[in-house]
């Protein structure tokens, strides 16, 4: 029996407590919000601040675009499958939060599921396996798909 | 504010030729040098661009190439931006010789670089954003080319054949340039005949790596007086080497996340653009000045987005430009006309380097074969990975 982990470099980027979501930073000065969380100094450079809380970010957003990758990616990508299958990244604008982020879609989504300014939502996926680990991602699914 | 005139250039045929990258950078020196009609002993100055390996430094360069043309003496520098590090070298020769502390510079840049994707060196850095891109989504580079390209399907109706017309536009350019590693014209058939690598582009849409080197000597107008050379001075009107300002919105590589515009709104203009505008304010130009332009088209479909950031045609408009032939040699502003990196492709300490070594010869009316007629001013354009704009802009 596999266990699920987040992929190694995602630990504490989502959450599936209270549903799947993203999890940025906040800004407690300006009210900023980053993906991946920035915690040492705020990216607005009309700020300075220095204190961050957690924010959860989607799981909601539109298409901002979108490709097929049809050739396998080099290392230190892990294919899921052997032979490599192909699959398609989304770049997403999250709802409410103003920030666009990259993600695999799920399997069996291509770019003739996918149009600009199409709405998808964010579920927790496997990346890939090894024997003892599920390693976890975030990946888009459109939302139509989801119903 | 006096300016500082490119009295030489060099450079080295781009391809896959299995020698060192300091050979290709003594050889575009000594030409350059020669070009200028000054010897390497004359040099006050050396800045190069850093030889770099999947991103990151691997090399250093500026003492590599002086080591290998005979340690002078000479002062020196090594920049690092990315695809953009060769203008990063031309910015620091320049303000070295605008300050007075110098008259004579050689900016340099060469590489030699792997097959394939670039990709980060092996050995987990889960810290590291460009390790991350590739480990948790696969975004090799071509991703974010075709991200661009996607929108521009879908909100100005580009389509594939669009893509493969630039390729097939700098194809025909590069037929006559001795420095070009290809030199036969490529048919839209042929393009999106080739597989895809990243949808909706196609491996001819996507340029390939080369070996390559480029250098330029660059003087201060009282010694340029002194040189005197047979062909036209050519002036350094304008150099950018920006960062974009935040909220960056659009995505940029290697990052998995553009700026947040929730509680600053995005800049009205973007950083696209503003590569460019920073060029134009020190040179007092603007894009109706410009008469040929070298830009960095890593994807056929990046050119078309060029169009827009440098001030060409209106957004959206970029396809009209090129489908009415306005950016090919003979049109009303010619791109590329060096054949870019669809003829070249890719070398990333050289390429910026090469782009003015270009308009330097469009503009002193040497470009055989490829010349566009009347050329008066000229513009190069490029980005590299982490934030890195270049610009030039270049007049006789």
């Amino acid at each position: 029996m596999r266990t699920r982990v987040p992929a190694l470099g995602a630990e504490g980027w989502f959450t599936e407590d209270g549903g799947p979501a993203l999890v940025g930073g906040r800004c407690a000065t300006c009210g900023t919000v980053t993906f991946p969380a920035v915690t040492y100094f705020c990216a607005n450079p009309g700020c300075g601040g220095r204190e961050f809380t957690r924010a959860r970010l989607g799981p909601t957003g539109t298409v901002w675009s979108y490709t097929d990758l049809r050739y396998q990616p080099p290392p230190p990508f892990v294919p899921a499958t052997a032979p490599y299958t192909p699959f398609a990244l989304l770049a997403v604008e999250v709802d409410d939060c103003g920030l666009v982020v990259i993600g695999q879609a799920v399997a069996g989504v291509g770019v003739d599921d996918l149009r600009v300014g199409a709405s998808v939502e964010l579920v927790i996926d496997t990346l890939f396996s090894d024997d003892d680990h599920d390693y976890t991602i975030w990946k888009w699914r459109p939302s139509e798909r989801a119903r | 504010m006096s300016d500082v005139v490119v009295a030489g250039v060099g450079m080295t045929a781009w391809g896959k030729w299995g020698r060192r990258f300091v050979e290709y950078g003594v050889e575009a020196a000594t030409e350059a040098l020669a070009d200028a009609g000054l010897d390497w002993p004359d040099v006050q100055f050396v800045a190069a661009g850093e030889t770099v390996r999947n991103g990151y430094a691997g090399y250093v360069a500026a003492s590599s190439i002086a080591q290998a043309l005979g340690w002078s003496g000479a002062q020196l520098a090594t920049a690092y931006g990315a695809c953009a590090s060769g203008t990063m070298a031309i910015d620091i020769a320049r303000a070295r010789i605008l300050a007075g502390l110098c008259d004579v510079a050689l900016v340099v840049g060469a590489d030699t670089t792997p097959k394939g994707f670039l990709a980060p060196n092996a050995g987990d850095r889960p810290s590291d954003p460009d390790w991350l891109r590739f480990r948790l989504l696969g975004a090799a580079n071509p991703v974010y080319f075709a991200f661009m390209a996607r929108r521009r399907m879908d909100l100005y109706g580009a389509t594939q054949e669009d893509f493969a017309a630039v390729k097939v536009k700098n194809s025909r350019h590069g037929r006559a340039n001795p420095r070009a590693r290809y030199r036969r014209e490529v048919t839209v058939e042929e393009v999106l005949a080739s597989p895809v690598v990243s949808d909706p582009l196609h491996l001819l849409d996507i340029c390939a790596t080369s070996d390559g080197g480029a250098a330029l000597v660059l003087v201060s107008e009282a010694k340029a007086r002194q040189l005197a050379g047979a062909s036209p001075a050519v002036r350094l009107r304008g150099v950018a080497s920006i960062t974009p300002r935040y909220p960056n919105t659009v995505l940029e590589l290697p990052n998995i996340s553009a700026d947040s515009s929730l509680v600053v709104a995005p800049p009205p203009r973007g950083y696209m653009d503003s590569i460019a505008d920073a060029a134009y304010e020190q040179a007092g130009i603007g894009p109706d000045d410009i008469d040929v332009a070298e830009v960095y088209d890593l994807a056929t479909a990046i050119e078309l987005d060029w169009y827009e950031h440098l001030g060409f045609c209106a957004p959206g408009g970029a396809e009209k430009l090129l489908r009415d032939g306005e950016t090919a040699l003979g049109g009303r502003i010619p791109v590329n006309p060096s054949g870019g990196l669809a003829c070249f492709g890719e070398a990333v300490p050289a390429q910026a380097i090469a782009q003015v070594g270009e308009i330097t010869w469009q503009l002193q009316g040497r470009a055989t074969g490829r010349q566009v007629s009347r050329a008066r001013t000229g513009l190069t354009a490029n980005k590299g990975l982490f934030g890195h704009g270049s610009a030039v802009v270049l007049s006789t």
